[in-house]
């Protein structure tokens, strides 16, 4: 083999670096987020692996229809009605932001923008501050 | 001076993360203004209409009045308080010459002259934002109702070039540090969309009538344009009405009774 003493360290350089973050998480764990629940409800409008896959087309959804349709009431998957609404209906449950939509947002490096308009919650006294650093989406 | 930068980088991001600790404070338990949260069968109840319009008795809105249905609006809808042409507007109130100019009213009645007349968004039949507006972002619903999907905006501005009424604000900076009735329940807006009157479709909708026709106790009539036994259509009938700029070939769907 001509130049091996250039290209043998040379792949072992490639192969370290592309096996990096394998090394650096190993025995880690399973990679899990935990978002808190509300502690006084049991059912969300579908049952919990739909939201977690489907959350964002179903808000979506209800902004189309909600907006644009003038179509307000959703009939979940059991026939249970709710009003569309993401600061009134969902923010009624899941009360703060940082300990449930912040936990996998923050994680997988997501900034949806939702916030730039809408309230955290339908209790919420005063509106939000100036966000700080473009945290709000980056617009 | 690597020392100083040093410290100085130090205390900025200690100051971040006390900026970032403060957002948490306002998580309260009472709202500031509104009302029990609506639910399913409020929306149940929801008013339809095939042509929303509405009458107003423009002696009776006085300057008081005029305020009261304007904070009343501006309150329900999150529309902040910005002194100055940066000012935001859904509801506000002007002068004979500035609501009429294609009168040409030389020798008014001085009562009508010195009148302030209510104005708002004319939610016009055949709306020229909604024909310019390059996103559909502003549109118009079955029922008449000229709509602004906020999602959509892109600030491009031409809606607020292409009415004739001025009835569009522009949100030159972020506008809730200026909002000062603050209503949890109807998101705000952000920096760089416009806005305008949108005749509380999310009111009707829960089957009540426009914030400000319940302000006005009576001198606001609010009702289905399309249909001859409305309220709306009788004031109408029995009432001499115009209607602003109606050269302007658009239409509107808010008459003034004089």
């Amino acid at each position: 083999m001509y130049n091996a003493k250039y290209i043998i360290p040379g792949i072992i350089f490639f192969l370290a670096l592309i096996f990096a973050p394998v090394a650096y998480n190993m025995g880690k764990g399973v990679f899990e987020v935990k978002p808190e629940l509300p502690k006084d409800q049991k059912d969300c409008i579908e049952d919990a692996q739909t939201m977690r896959d489907k959350h964002m087309q179903i808000l979506n959804e209800w902004r189309n229809e909600a907006v644009r349709d003038g179509e307000r009431i959703y009939v979940n998957s059991k026939g249970k009605k709710y009003v569309k609404s993401l600061t009134n209906t969902c923010m009624s449950c899941h009360t703060d932001k940082t300990k449930f939509c912040d936990r996998c947002h923050d994680t997988v490096g997501v900034a949806p923008y939702c916030w730039d308009c809408h309230n955290l919650t339908p209790n919420q006294k005063s509106p939000i501050p100036l966000a700080e650093n473009g945290e709000a989406g980056g617009h | 001076m690597k020392n100083t930068r040093r410290e100085f980088l130090k205390l900025a991001a200690v100051s971040a993360i006390g900026v970032g600790a403060g957002r948490l404070g306002f998580l309260g338990d009472a709202p500031a203004h509104a009302g029990p949260l609506p639910g399913v069968a409020n929306f149940e109840e929801g008013l339809k209409a095939k042509h929303w319009g509405m009458a107003i008795f423009t002696a009776k809105m006085t300057p008081e009045l005029i305020e009261k249905c304007r904070t009343a609006c501006h309150t329900e809808h999150n529309v902040p308080d910005i002194p100055g042409n940066k000012n935001i507007k859904w509801f506000w109130g002007a002068s004979f010459e500035e609501s009429f100019p294609t009168e040409h009213g030389h020798y008014l009645s001085e009562e009508v002259e010195h009148r302030e007349f209510p104005l708002l968004c004319n939610q016009c039949e055949t709306p020229m934002c909604v024909k310019v507006c390059p996103t559909q972002a502003t549109f118009q619903r079955p029922d008449g109702i000229v709509m602004m999907d906020f999602h959509r905006c892109i600030g491009c501005r031409y809606c607020m070039a292409g009415c004739p009424f001025g009835a569009r604000s522009f949100n030159f900076q972020d506008p809730r540090p200026f909002i000062k009735h603050f209503n949890p329940h109807f998101p705000t807006r952000m920096r760089g969309v416009v806005e305008k009157c949108n005749f509380c479709a999310e009111r009707l909708a829960i089957g009540k009538m426009p914030m400000c026709v319940e302000a006005a106790g009576g001198a606001l009539v609010f009702g289905d344009l399309a249909d001859e036994n409305s309220d709306v259509r009788k004031v109408l009938r029995e009432h001499f009405a115009i209607r602003r700029k109606p050269d302007a070939g658009t239409s509107p769907s808010v008459y003034y009774i004089l």
